[in-house]
């Protein structure tokens, strides 16, 4: 569908139009110090004029007149908090004097719709899509809430020292997968729908405000916008006063880490490494999680209840009598090896988007890019792994 | 036979033992009907009637801090059959064990008008220090829901599930931004044992390590490093891990570390 103008003002009715249609509108809101998702009912609660400084271990908002309302980029929270959520409770059981009854409540995922996804953030739901649902054996809570899902995405113009979504090939620019997408220029947003749910938005929404088709000039300069972001990105140029922004080398990436496996710069990641297991929680596709039963103190109830885990704590990789990963350096090699190099194999593309939420919200600001660099640096030929 | 359960306290707040009255108590109705698993046979902050022991299992809260405290919970230890320490005190020696770092003598002449009727260690030690101890459930306080799990798993037999995780964990799974990294305050959650469920950062707050060391090599040197390089004070990062798990091994290691009193 050609895109047409929406005026700043346009953003309440879109959330109205959404809100009207059952949908649980979720949006970018300023809370605790970050930008992060919360429901969103009032367009003046979006972020307008913030913008986050990210670092390695560091996030920070300031107030800039200039901002737009989409001119920060991904806080703490991505879809994964609404679509694989942290803890959920998949079984229920009661014992009776007639034995053991189920009594899982029937499950009804609610209709949501998010604003402000990112380019890097709907890669990461495609390859979240892909570990849930792609191959036999599908995760049916995931599938009913996706297909639930409305996604209104937003074209980035600014990057943080910490996006490399360009390496990854996943940003700036919302890729394929979103219902509505925007673009900020100036005070209005350019919406386009590239689905039917998105088309029928856009129709509720011209009944309350009218909406201008883009001229095809217009149309050309907001496609530029994403592009002209994507070059400055490549260029590595810096904000004025901030880090130098990352960029991560793909190529042969696969056999560069699986041959590097014995590499001394993985015990000296460990060396700064926490196990604390932050990044692979903020990381949007990180799908690991355990599963385990919870009784009360008779045992008469149970409840089976899956939780995110992490590769990065002992238990993790706790078999029966002997740890697989017993040391922080096996572990940080496992999840890094395993985003970068063992997803192709497992899934066909990478595990990391270049959102960089690993960078800013660990707490001593390891960097994954900086980590290959310097393997990429001074590649040792490797033996065959072994354990430990 | 229902198990015969024994409370005992030594050097504490009393915080641990009313956790386990809350739990008694039915405070917490999800927990279902722990009085009715058990018989209550020794707990004098609950009840006065005392039934004798052997018991099945005891819970202890508090240090051993007295040469008293060394005989009694020697006693203890014979009459329970399996023994459960609750608690900072009774896991670490609990925020009493600044004390171990002291002069015993110099504390006693500045509070006692006479010290010589004070009869009492020169620190205040973990129950482990001094007799076998079956499980440690750590917290300050600990949390009911954990100390249900571990009853109620000893009960029926089998092994209590609790988090092998640091707090980062919880704090992720209630959606809290992280204190540190978007406010710049040093916090323990990254190296202390999740069980609290994230309180403090959720009220904008550091974690205050009240779990303990995190059990898989906890690395504080490298965190305690990351925020002295950015701006924090080494006193009060030392001040920070000093507290209620001060003596705490790791703990204790990184703060004579970071004070110069390192060996």
């Amino acid at each position: 569908m050609q895109p047409v103008w929406l005026p700043r003002h346009g953003l309440q009715h879109l959330i109205n139009v959404l809100r009207d249609r059952g949908h649980r509108v979720v949006g970018p809101q300023v809370a605790d110090g970050a930008v992060v998702y919360r429901d969103l009912a009032d367009a003046s609660l979006l972020p307008t004029g913030w913008l986050d400084h990210q670092d390695g271990g560091v996030y920070r908002l300031h107030h800039d007149p200039r901002a737009g309302t989409f001119d920060h980029v991904v806080g703490p929270h991505s879809l994964k908090n609404y679509l694989f959520p942290a803890r959920e409770t998949i079984e229920a059981w009661s014992r009776t004097p007639d034995g053991w009854q189920q009594t899982t409540p029937t499950y009804e995922p609610e209709q949501l719709a998010v604003i402000g996804i990112r380019g890097c953030d709907l890669a990461a739901l495609a390859i979240q899509d892909r570990v849930f649902m792609g191959g036999e054996s599908i995760d049916v809570r995931y599938k009913a809430r996706r297909e639930k899902l409305f996604v209104v995405a937003v074209n980035c113009r600014r990057a943080a020292a910490t996006c490399f979504c360009h390496s990854m090939g996943c940003g700036p620019a919302a890729g394929p997968g979103f219902d509505i997408a925007l673009t900020e220029v100036g005070d209005r947003f350019a919406i386009e729908a590239a689905t039917e749910a998105g088309e029928a938005v856009l129709a509720d929404i011209t009944g309350r405000v009218s909406l201008v088709p883009l001229t095809p000039d217009e149309v050309a300069s907001v496609r530029h916008v994403p592009e002209t972001l994507r070059e400055t990105m490549q260029a590595r140029v810096a904000e004025e006063g901030k880090p130098r922004p990352r960029s991560l080398d793909t190529e042969k990436i696969r056999e560069l880490l699986f041959e590097n496996l014995t590499h001394p710069r993985w015990a000296e990641v460990a060396d700064r490494c926490l196990s604390c297991a932050n990044c692979t929680l903020v990381c949007p596709t990180c799908f690991c999680s355990s599963v385990g039963e919870v009784t009360d103190l008779t045992g008469d109830e149970v409840s089976r209840e899956r939780q995110w885990a992490s590769c990065f704590t002992l238990e993790h990789s706790q078999m029966h009598g002997a740890n697989a990963r017993p040391s922080t350096a096996s572990r940080y090699r496992q999840w890094l090896t395993h985003k970068l190099a063992g997803w192709i194999d497992q899934f066909g593309t990478s595990g990391c988007t270049g959102c960089g939420r690993c960078i800013t919200w660990c707490p001593v600001g390891i960097d994954i890019t900086e980590e290959v660099a310097a393997i990429r640096e001074s590649p040792a030929s490797s033996p065959p792994l072994s354990p430990s | 036979m229902r198990p015969r359960l024994a409370v005992y306290k030594f050097a504490s707040c009393d915080g641990c033992q009313l956790q386990v009255i809350d739990v008694l108590g039915r405070a917490r109705p999800h927990l279902g009907e722990l009085a009715e698993l058990l018989d209550i046979e020794h707990f004098l902050e609950a009840r006065s009637r005392i039934g004798a022991g052997p018991y099945d299992v005891g819970l202890v809260e508090g240090s051993v801090s007295t040469p008293h405290d060394i005989e009694r919970i020697k006693e203890i230890r014979q009459q329970c059959r399996f023994l459960v320490t609750i608690g900072a005190c009774a896991t670490a020696g609990g925020i009493q064990a600044l004390r171990n770092w002291g002069q015993i003598d110099d504390f006693l002449s500045a509070v006692y008008a006479t010290p010589a009727y004070i009869d009492t260690l020169a620190t205040s030690d973990p129950v482990a220090a001094h007799v076998k101890v079956d499980f440690e459930l750590r917290g300050c306080p600990i949390d009911p829901g954990q100390l249900a799990s571990v009853i109620s798993a000893f009960c029926v037999g089998r092994k209590p599930r609790l988090p092998g995780y640091s707090v980062c964990v919880e704090c992720k799974e209630r959606g809290t931004v992280c204190v540190a990294v978007a406010k710049g305050i040093p916090c323990l959650g990254p190296v202390t044992q999740a069980g609290c469920g994230g309180i403090c950062p959720a009220h904008d707050r550091e974690c205050f390590g009240c779990y303990g060391p995190d059990r898989q090599e906890p690395n504080l040197v490298s965190l305690t490093g990351f925020y002295e390089r950015h701006g924090a004070n080494r006193d009060s990062l030392g001040r920070l891990v000093q507290s209620f798990n001060a003596w705490a091994p790791e703990f204790r290691t990184e703060h004579d570390r970071l004070s110069g009193d390192a060996p």
